[in-house]
């Protein structure tokens, strides 16, 4: 026998369902009068530091169909390149600017779309800065467990051939399933679930 | 945003996901995941400043009537119709620490097992008082609590006969992005969790058995609501006390 580490398990994850707007964004779901506003529809307001950009694309499953009740949620850096998080040490991130969004697919189009700004650059582990990106977490039914992945820009070829988490994807193929194409201010980002194109998912 | 506790805010990676304990992606008992699973390996990446930050909620987002199913969607005077309960718990880390500032959003059916959402097609009728949406903040204890009541059990389409047994839905934000969760709490001594596809997505009986709220006789309110305990644990983080410095550090 030896001494217990004592850790607990974490909590199984069950899928998200078909009704997660009821929990999430009431208001889209026609709930109304329960919450003034859903939460994670708004992330920029005029104070806001950076430039301002539209991120929107699909999920699509197996056959290509978009998914209309998927919800995304999304987490980013400030212009700057700081999170708006207590777990930030490197200095203080705007204060007009949570880094935080959420948005449900269109219940016809399967579309989402995301108002925000242009993230700074983050490091690494080692110190080495990351390519501006955004953090994916994507629920629906038939997801049994919340998928991660990240949107880099279109854009930014030349930080993106050095970013150190692109560098560890050993298909280089697939590298082009977490670039955005640029069209201007606005990112056009599709997440496939399976397929020739699947996202490169990851476990963080 | 808000101050969370008087410690030092942690910093380390979240411990790894054990991905055997938690449902694969595919899992052809619960159809509709078949075509929505990745199907290639995940890209493992031990958590960098974007996956160990997190957003913070304060409590000033918080209505009066949000923790309270019963009348936070009621006209004025009146309830929803069904058992009443208190279901509280608490937001734990795998180290067993108590994760204060957790937002929890709940969502779930009515007493008769009807979801006020458009695609919903069950002959159950709606309760014209009752939204089922709700959400709390977790104290500095990690504790929550919010009245509701008793979701019913509904069919589904999946098997030409599957139901799915009482349960409430909830969504966890912890302090990292890698620590957001999406689960369900089921009901002590329901016979129908061990019937359900959806359940029995996860492969290991404890990993259920962790969903499965107590009936808390202790915390029942005479004459008013019974109370389940409903604890859920997000992952751990290392200490950063050993960690690989960044160059120049
Ligand atoms: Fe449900």
């Amino acid at each position: 026998m030896v001494q217990s580490l004592g850790f607990l398990k974490e909590s199984a994850s069950q899928t998200a369902g078909p009704y997660v707007h009821i929990g999430l964004t009431p208001n889209f779901a026609s709930i109304g009068g329960v919450y003034e506003t859903d939460l994670g529809a708004t992330m920029v307001n005029d104070k806001t530091l950076g430039r301002r950009i539209t991120i929107s694309g699909r999920v699509l499953d197996g056959t290509g169909t978009p998914l209309r009740d998927a919800l995304i949620e999304i987490w980013q850096a400030d212009a700057s390149g700081l999170y708006n998080s207590p777990s930030e040490l490197r200095g203080s991130a705007d204060p007009n600017f949570a880094g935080w969004g959420r948005c449900p697919t269109h219940g016809e189009t399967g579309e989402y779309r995301f108002e925000t700004i242009k993230p700074g650059r983050a490091p690494f582990r080692d110190g080495r800065l990351m390519a501006p990106h955004i953090s994916f977490w994507i629920v629906a039914r038939g997801i049994n467990l919340g998928l991660n992945t990240r949107m880099y820009f279109g854009d930014e070829e030349t930080a993106n051939a050095e970013d150190p988490v692109l560098a560890r994807i050993e298909h280089r193929i697939r590298v082009p399933t977490l670039i955005a194409a640029a069209n201007g201010d606005t990112y056009r980002f599709d997440i496939h679930l399976q397929g020739e194109k699947e996202t490169v998912f990851f476990d963080i | 945003m808000t101050d969370l506790s008087n410690s030092k805010p942690e910093t380390g990676a979240f411990f790894p996901r054990d991905r055997l304990w938690h449902p694969p992606g595919l899992t052809p008992g619960y159809k509709t995941s078949v075509l929505r699973s990745p199907q290639k390996a995940l890209l493992s990446l031990d958590g960098t400043v974007s996956e160990i930050t997190g957003p913070v909620f304060g409590h000033s987002i918080l209505g009066e009537l949000d923790n309270d199913l019963i009348h936070n969607f009621a006209k004025s005077g009146e309830s929803a119709i069904g058992e009443r309960l208190v279901v509280h718990g608490r937001v734990l880390d795998e180290r067993g620490r108590p994760v204060p500032g957790a937002l929890l959003e709940f969502w779930q059916a009515n007493a008769g097992g009807r979801y006020r959402h458009k695609k919903e097609t069950y002959l159950a009728p709606l309760d014209p008082n009752f939204g089922g949406c709700g959400r709390t903040i977790t104290d500095a204890n990690g504790h929550y609590a919010f009245r509701t009541v008793k979701p019913g059990p509904y069919p589904w389409p999946n098997g030409v006969n599957d139901w799915r047994p009482a349960h409430i839905h909830f969504s966890v934000f912890g302090h990292g992005f890698a620590q957001r969760l999406i689960t369900q709490m089921y009901f002590e001594g329901d016979p129908m969790i061990w019937k359900c596809p959806i359940v029995q997505t996860i492969p290991d009986k404890a990993a259920i058995e962790q969903l499965v709220a107590a009936l808390d006789w202790g915390n029942t309110i005479p004459m008013d609501a019974r109370a389940y305990k409903f604890d859920i644990v997000l992952r751990g983080r290392r200490s950063t006390l050993f960690e690989n410095r960044m160059e120049g550090n």
